[in-house]
């Protein structure tokens, strides 16, 4: 079985100090990452901004921002996606009645189904849930 | 047509029982009528399954060496009431961890049914007999002595769903109220709902076997806010809160699946529980009750709005169109939400049937029944 391959556009934010650091270097080294600078924003007093693709095999791709992470790099993600946890969620569906773009609705069995292309990412879902099933990922 | 539990019994023993879920029997005498569904079926199963507040379990942790007369208790850092002898304690699902306010005495609970290791840290006063002060340390469900879950009040036969006309969000135990008429939130199963389904108290009452949280438990008593007097519409069912069961179990033999922590936000913590209740088909008018359908049960839909022990009526609303996904309120489209879960309600009505198929659930005989005649007080804050 081969590992998933996946691509996410990230900001990074990070103190003038960390402008020295070999990041890119890191990441391509490293976690065998394909990383391509979509924008850099870097003066020497200010917080630098860097927008980046990465396109790598899941697990490491995952590391990769733990490690931006530990060097005390802020990750923002372009397209953050939600995840909903079955084995958490007990189907009640009170979910259901806030998301107004109907991207939760309950089925003919009574469970919940996320359709995840109509979600637009308002999170309300993330804090009405009693099981706390939805996350929000990078 | 009259049946009695030990007839049921027998067959359940001879393998002749019919047993059918609620929505089986609704089906069932759509086609046939009341009269022949009657002669056919003993048993209708239900269930439920959701918040379920005024829940806990009483612990007996077993005595240290020397012992400890435990006063104050924690169990992963969630209050539990000491003061009952010297190592038992009860720990209720709504009590809330001093370190983080989304934890609390469910998840604790839950954790424990899990498997999981918990710190237990207890202290006294230290007396002759208990000389010790304090101790901190971690316990496992198996290896305490007892888990009596005793539940105060489960189990609501109905309750009301709740909107919210004010310009800002709520957050309730009934979830998230959005400004403006924004959504409706409902919390029972409808026409999975033990006590819908036994509106009077026929054959539901104190001493009844039931599923409890994947084991069996048994009705203890009416439970707390048992509003049994509450007036009845012409299907015999009370519109919005009415009665309710206290409950006991188990702990150790129940089933995580049933038994879980929620959090609901801004308003706290709560044990989601799953309870099912077999009910004989007694008479022919019993089996016309049970086949009663969510177009059949009503509740209202009150204003949470209004932070009032009395909240506004918005209007009457029966489970069919809460369960459709939209209500009209004012000439508006409102979605709903459910608090419980109509698919484990299902899930514990099949499996309480299966159980009794397998003979391994028979159905008892109420040794009083409940009380029917009874109302819900208020408290007033009096100044002397
Ligand atoms: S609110 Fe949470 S537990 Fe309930 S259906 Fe939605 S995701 Fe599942
Ligand atoms: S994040 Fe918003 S749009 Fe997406 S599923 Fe949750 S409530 Fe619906």
């Amino acid at each position: 079985m081969s590992a998933e391959i996946v691509k996410k556009k990230l900001i990074l934010s990070f103190s003038p100090e960390l402008a020295e650091l070999p990041i890119t270097y890191h990441l391509v080294k490293d976690f065998d990452l394909v990383v391509n600078i979509l924008r850099a924003q870097i003066s020497p007093e200010k917080e630098g901004r860097l927008m980046l693709e990465l396109e790598g095999e899941k697990g490491k791709l995952e590391r990769g921002i733990s490690y931006l992470q530990s060097n005390k790099i802020r990750v923002d993600s372009l397209e953050k996606e939600l995840f909903h946890d079955k084995e958490l969620c007990v189907n009640c569906g009170l979910c259901v009645g806030v998301c107004a773009s109907r991207a939760l609705v309950l089925d003919e069995n009574d469970e919940l189904k996320f359709i995840k292309e109509k979600c637009v990412m308002c999170g309300i879902c993330v804090k009405v849930c009693p099981r706390r099933a939805f996350k929000i990922e990078l | 047509m009259v049946r009695t539990i030990d007839e049921i019994n027998e067959k359940i023993e001879k393998d002749e029982v019919v047993v059918l879920t609620a929505k089986e029997a609704y089906d069932l005498v759509k086609e046939e009528g009341v009269k022949k569904a009657a002669s056919k079926v003993d048993i209708v199963t239900t269930g439920t399954f959701g918040a379920m507040c005024s829940s806990g379990v009483f612990l007996n942790f077993g005595h240290t060496e020397p012992p400890l007369k435990m006063e104050t208790i924690t169990l992963n850092s969630v209050p539990a009431y000491g003061y009952i002898a010297a190592v038992d304690a009860y720990l209720g699902a709504t009590a809330r961890s001093y370190e983080n306010p989304e934890y609390g005495g469910a998840h604790v609970i839950e954790d424990l049914l899990s498997g999981k290791r918990v710190r237990l840290e207890a202290s006294g006063t230290g007396t002759d007999c208990y000389p010790k002060k304090d101790i901190d340390t971690k316990i496992t469900l198996d290896q305490i002595n007892e888990a009596i879950m005793f539940n105060p009040r489960n189990c609501y036969q109905n309750y009301a769903a709740a909107t919210n006309s004010s310009g800002t969000r709520l957050y309730t135990y009934m979830g998230a109220l959005l400004p403006k008429y924004g959504n409706v939130n409902y919390a029972t199963c409808g026409m999975w709902s033990p006590l819908l389904k036994d509106p009077e108290y026929r054959t539901i009452g104190i001493g009844t076997r039931i599923f409890f949280g994947g084991s069996i438990g048994y009705v203890a008593w009416h439970g707390t806010q048992h509003n049994s007097a509450k007036p009845r519409d012409e299907n015999n069912l009370p519109i919005g809160p009415a009665g309710t069961l206290a409950l006991i179990g188990d702990l150790k033999s129940m089933n995580k699946r049933y038994v879980r922590g929620a959090y609901f936000e801004g308003y706290g913590v709560s044990l989601m529980m799953g309870v099912g209740i077999p009910i004989p088909v007694i008479d022919e008018d019993m089996m016309h009750q049970l086949s009663l359908g969510n177009e059949d049960i009503k509740t209202v839909i009150v204003d949470y709005s209004v932070a009032s022990r009395s909240r506004p009526i918005v209007r009457e609303v029966s489970y069919q169109e809460l369960r459709s996904g939209f209500v009209e309120i004012h000439g508006k489209k409102v979605p709903t939400g459910s608090t419980s879960s109509w698919a484990l309600a299902r899930e514990i009505a099949t499996i309480v049937k299966q159980m009794i198929l397998e003979k391994r659930f028979f159905l008892s005989e109420p040794v009083e029944p409940l009380p029917k005649d009874r109302i819900v007080k208020p408290l007033e804050v009096r100044r002397r």
